[in-house]
């Protein structure tokens, strides 16, 4: 087409526009494929869980929902949840500050370790607690000794969901400190605040979307971890089921509108972490203002 | 408040940042750390501070004779500007600089309506108290930087540290701030140090030079003294444009190509290879051959642009010669790329190579391992006829 237009003076600024768009078909062909491809994988599962959730009646959906173990299924979800997020928050922000803030051998391992979660599979992760903690492990013979249970009981669920979802948190954080730098912080010090009020007062205010966002990641995680926690659970109805835990065994047993019910909580779940972090990337871009325009040679 | 720094060393790894460097700064004095990246400045700044700790085995920093190497950076009671300002982002202006008194200990915080006063008295200072409600974000480097000064001076420091202040600015900006600075100085008075990499900043606005090269300094003095006195080929190239003959020094002269002078200081009959270093506006362009210490060259560029004016030459060997002239000389001797015309020095600096260094060292004549740069002989001929 542009070359059809070279030459001809009265068609410049078409052959400018031109020159820079692909055809409208190719246009229209990718974004059609774009969607296609996110109605086909994304949207209509999503619609699916809804509509066999409620396919037996707003009666069933609901009393699948009060039913004892799905009750104790939420209650063990969310103490678990409720123990991993905070202890992760805290140990991303002591691992992202160690990492940018001071330089000592073995940091690269550091930062590798801190990825491992994602690299190992969650059942793999499961098994490590089994074999550490489980009957035949190297602690088990002790803690039966002490009469402590952690495998297949609370504490392993907890240990488990800690591992998976430790990374998040630091990962937000490591590179938004790398390239604040510390010069704001050494300013404070150097104005005579401690090590505790510049946490507090600089530090922190520079980091807390990313801090939220990374906190919103983990939570999301912490609730729907299947693999590792599946492998510690022992899958012990009303006691050990967390909510993923739950959907499968309703589902195993064929009682599908139960398990889409059940289902559908981790679903909303997903849709308010969406929710919530386009809050915060909104917010956080906001926090920034703009670069307001000065009068020229303003010194 | 004087500032002292006795044997300071500072390794980072295998590099050298600081190499037993000895700094004395007087009270009230405004002392200039200069010297290209790489040469240790900023270190000694940040060593000053507290926001480094120097190797061990180095000596002490001492704030008007107390040492003060053990207490924490909070405690020095220093000002430090950053190149960056760093100012902290989510304050406003007047939060930034009511942050060093708001962080106090309960027992010596001002109250609310003091720490106010306070702030709004340095912002009227940096002459910025209309913007005390702004973000850094909306301001430009210049009023950025007056507010980072206006933050490290309220907390009332006994000294005055500034990296690099000018550094991210644009140059008008950067002279009208320098001269402020200048001002600012006069009138408050706290010692200051502030490194730079430009020397005509340092030259302008200090009242002490300290020439640093290499992890080491090379030259302490006045503007004036480093300038026409340096004590080192570094020294001497780093202070400003200089043309560099390779010549030689023997028999109590100093020789290039068929010129010389007299050089009382070398009387031995061995030659001994040296720079001969010339400042631009030391050189002066005839239009005929006078005496036997002028050499050709063929104008290459003239620039007229400025109070002077400045000529561009090659020797017939190839050799750049770079020299400012007058602008009246220059219309006399109607000046064109092309011209042949006869170049002598009105005043040259002899630096004689060391005895035990090879050629590549003469570059860097600072660069050995005895600390104090300097060639082995070194002299200034004036006025030679």
């Amino acid at each position: 087409m542009s070359t059809l237009a070279a030459g001809l003076p009265a068609r410049t600024t078409r052959q400018v526009r031109l020159a820079t768009r692909e055809p409208i078909l190719l246009r229209a062909g990718v974004a059609i494929v774009a969607i296609g491809f996110l109605m086909l994988f994304l949207i209509v599962p999503l619609v699916a869980i809804f509509v066999e959730a409620l396919s037996s009646g707003l009666g069933v959906y609901l009393a699948a929902l009060r039913e004892p173990d799905a009750r104790s299924a939420i209650r063990l979800t969310l103490l678990t949840a409720a123990i991993a997020v905070p202890l992760n928050m805290v140990f991303g922000v002591a691992a992202a500050w160690a990492v940018t803030r001071f330089d000592f051998r073995g940091k690269g391992i550091l930062i590798t370790l801190i990825d491992m979660p994602f690299a190992v599979s969650p059942v793999i992760s499961g098994l490590i607690y089994v074999l550490l903690f489980g009957l035949h492990g190297w602690l088990g013979p002790w803690l039966k000794a002490q009469d402590i249970q952690i495998i297949f009981a609370v504490p392993g669920i907890v240990l488990a969901t800690i591992f998976v979802t430790f990374p998040f948190v630091a990962r937000e954080l490591i590179p938004l400190m790398q390239s604040q730098g510390a010069e704001e912080e050494e300013s404070a010090l150097v104005l005579g605040a401690s090590g505790w009020q510049t946490f507090l007062r600089v530090t922190l205010p520079n980091i807390k979307w990313a801090l939220l966002y990374g906190v919103i990641l983990c939570n999301a995680r912490a609730m729907g971890e299947f693999g590792a926690v599946s492998v510690v659970s022992g899958h012990i109805r009303g006691l050990t089921n967390t909510v993923p835990l739950h959907v499968e065994i309703l589902y195993n047993e064929y009682n599908f509108a139960a398990a889409f019910a059940v289902a559908s909580i981790l679903t909303l779940l997903a849709l308010l972490t969406l929710v919530a972090r386009s809050l915060v990337e909104w917010k956080s871009r906001r926090a920034v203002p703009k670069h307001a325009t000065l009068p020229e040679g303003e010194p | 408040m004087s500032i002292e720094a006795r044997d300071v060393s500072k390794h980072f790894g295998a590099f050298t940042a600081l190499d037993h460097v000895n700094l004395h700064v007087p009270t009230g004095e405004l002392v200039a750390l200069l010297g290209p990246s790489g040469s240790g400045k900023t270190t000694l700044l940040r060593i000053i501070a507290g926001l480094e700790s120097p190797d061990p085995g180095s000596g002490p920093i001492l704030f008007h004779d107390e040492d003060v190497a053990d207490r924490r950076v909070g405690e020095r009671r220093v000002g430090f500007v950053f190149q960056h300002y760093a100012l902290f982002r989510h304050m406003t202006v007047f939060e930034n600089v009511a942050f060093g008194l708001r962080v106090r200990p309960r027992a010596d915080r001002p109250s609310r309506s003091e720490i106010s006063e306070r702030v709004h008295a340095l912002l009227k200072l940096v002459q910025l108290d209309w913007l005390a409600d702004r973000y850094p974000s909306q301001l430009s480097g210049g009023q950025r930087q007056r507010v980072a000064l206006a933050r490290a001076l309220a907390v009332e420091p006994k000294v005055l540290l500034l990296d690099e202040p000018f550094g991210a600015l644009d140059a008008r900006v950067r002279q009208e701030l320098r001269r402020w600075l200048r001002r600012l100085h006069d009138e408050i008075h706290v010692t200051s140090v502030f490194v730079t990499h430009d020397q005509e900043e340092a030259l302008e606005v200090a009242d002490r030079v300290v020439v640093m090269n290499e992890g080491k300094i090379i030259q302490v003095g006045s503007p004036a003294e480093v300038f026409h006195d340096p004590a080192s080929e570094f020294v001497m190239q780093f202070l400003g444009r200089v043309n560099v003959f390779s010549g030689r020094v023997e028999h109590g002269k100093a020789v290039f190509d068929s010129l010389e002078w007299d050089y009382p200081e070398h009387v031995e009959r061995r030659a001994r290879p040296a720079k001969l270093m010339v400042r631009p506006h030391n050189l002066v362009i005839h239009a005929k051959p006078s005496g036997k210490s002028c050499f050709p060259a063929r104008v290459t560029h003239v620039n007229a642009a400025g109070p002077t004016v400045k000529v561009e030459l090659v020797r017939e060997s190839g050799e750049p010669v770079f020299v400012e002239v007058t602008r009246g000389r220059y219309a006399a001797l109607d000046l064109h790329a092309g011209n042949v015309v006869y170049v002598s020095p009105r005043e040259l600096r002899v630096f004689v190579e060391k005895e035990d260094d090879s050629s590549i060292e003469f570059n860097r004549p600072d660069a050995r391992d005895n600390g104090e740069a300097r060639p082995a002989r070194e002299g200034s001929i004036r006025d030679w006829k």
